[in-house]
């Protein structure tokens, strides 16, 4: 299966939401792919605030099966987010369930104005009622096969298939 | 034997002793405590890991510090925490230890953190709750007798982290009561596993256990020469509780000999760093200028102590 390009994808994701940012919009990155894409797009776009990380494993529906992962990232939100527009930015969406914990989490830090997603590729699948404001390419991936954000060792975006 | 902490998979399953657990898990557990840290900055100050289960304090010795970051850990977590005064309780009116344990059991307890004047007190519950087909149900050590306390040696290797970052090039000194302190034998262990290469210990002969070289550690009788170029200076509290027969003529006396005073402390490296479990005895173990002074580390241990904790709790909620 022949995979897009995640360089393009970004371009294009950038693109397509430049004229539905407000001035005070934050980007928030979802660790570890969402924050590359989300570092692209705050480079696009030009956005004055800050961008944010954050690890959702402390969010995840899954810990009482599955636990902790280890290689836990620190969340990071560098700016209020009380009354602020922020847009929830990952690599891949699937059944929603990371967004859902992503939500959580922005609440724990106060009350945004609105929340929007952006997304380089939705593969459908979905579980929970999400949906993007903007997704870069819809991509139907066969249930047991993950998508990977990944980067080379120069910086580079590429996608990748492999079994879940 | 497998560890009775670890299940079979080799996760950690209870938190007893560090004594014989790897360091894989020990560096497991102070990674997974650094993004825990940062819960503290937030407007809402809680994460819904433990959300609905039920975590037991069940201290049959007195506590403050303890059982107040363990009570905060597992609320943080959004745990209902149920602090048990034992003195006041059935223990009081004759009930074994693990009738208690299966009484609280019966309420569904999810999470024991036990103290108890007894070495072996949480080791023993937990090999009942074995016993009883109760798995499920997880013990974390906060000090039995003068055997361990986990989360303390834990805490102080997050702080020295924190300051040093590489263990492998670090002289570490434990100074004071070493003969009664579970904290020094918690301390021991896991420099030693986490690779610090000379872990000294600074005490007069009454209070220093024989044969504690054994543990891979040097002994030093005079303050001075043990404390000479050291990076990290862990303190002990002088347990006057727990001390039975002449051991000291006087708290005067060891403080003369082995307070922390600044001049003795500029044996340390410029740099070196200054820890204390708490509670202090002001001018016993340490004098007032160096516990408040630019070295002291002992309120930051104090702040991490609640993120390692919340890490081990969520690590065995998740095992």
């Amino acid at each position: 299966m022949q995979l897009p390009d995640a360089e393009r994808l970004c371009a294009a994701l950038a693109d397509s939401m430049r004229p539905g940012l407000h001035p005070e919009t934050a980007l928030i990155g979802i660790h570890t792919g969402g924050v590359w894409v989300a570092e692209r797009l705050h480079a696009a776009l030009g956005l004055k605030m800050p961008l944010g990380r954050l690890d959702v494993s402390f969010y995840r529906d899954d810990f009482s099966r599955s636990g902790l992962h280890s290689q836990l990232k620190s969340s990071d939100i560098p700016f209020e987010v009380e009354d602020r527009p922020i847009v929830i930015v990952d690599d891949v969406l699937y059944t929603g369930r990371t967004i859902r914990a992503a939500m959580n989490e922005i609440f724990d830090y106060g009350r945004p104005a609105r929340i929007d997603l952006a997304v380089l590729i939705d593969r459908g699948g979905r579980e929970l009622p999400v949906c993007p404001r903007w997704a870069a390419q819809a991509l139907q991936i066969e249930p047991g096969k993950n998508l990977q954000l990944e980067r080379s060792k120069a910086g580079a975006l590429s996608l990748r298939l492999i079994d879940a | 034997m497998r560890n009775p902490q670890l299940t079979k998979n080799g996760e950690l399953q209870h938190l007893l002793t560090i004594d014989g657990l790897p360091r894989e898990i020990l560096s497991a557990i102070l990674d997974t405590a650094a993004p825990f840290t940062e819960v503290a900055e937030r407007e809402v100050k809680k994460l819904p890991l433990l959300r609905g289960k039920s975590v037991f304090n069940l201290f049959f010795e007195n506590s403050t510090r303890t059982r107040t970051t363990f009570e905060i850990a597992a609320k943080r977590l959004s745990a209902d925490v149920i602090n048990l005064n034992i003195s006041t309780s059935s223990t009081a009116k004759g009930e074994t230890l693990l009738d208690t344990v299966d009484n609280l059991s019966a309420m569904q307890a999810d999470m024991f953190v036990v103290r108890h004047a007894t070495s072996g007190a949480p080791f023993l519950i937990a090999q009942h709750l074995a016993a009883m087909g109760l798995e499920h149900i997880h013990v974390i050590n906060a000090g039995d007798g003068r055997h361990a306390h986990p989360t303390q040696g834990l805490l102080d290797m997050y702080t020295i982290r924190h300051y040093k970052k590489d263990f492998t090039r670090l002289v570490v000194a434990i100074v004071g009561d070493v003969l009664h302190s579970r904290v020094a034998r918690s301390q021991i262990h896991a420099l030693t596993t986490l690779g610090v290469p000379e872990v000294r210990v600074i005490g007069p002969k009454t209070l220093i256990p024989t044969e504690v070289d054994r543990l891979g550690v040097r002994v030093f009788h005079d303050m001075r020469a043990g404390l000479k170029d050291v990076d990290v200076v862990m303190m002990l509290r002088l347990q006057n509780e727990r001390m039975q027969g002449a051991l000291l003529p006087s708290p005067q006396e060891f403080f003369k000999y082995y307070g922390l005073t600044a001049d003795k402390l500029a044996c340390a490296r410029p740099d070196a760093i200054v820890m204390h479990p708490g509670p202090m005895n002001r001018g016993v173990e340490i004098d007032s200028a160096v516990a408040d002074g630019p070295h002291a580390v002992i309120l930051p241990q104090v702040t991490f102590g609640i993120a390692v904790r919340m890490a081990v709790m969520s690590m065995l909620a998740g095992a």
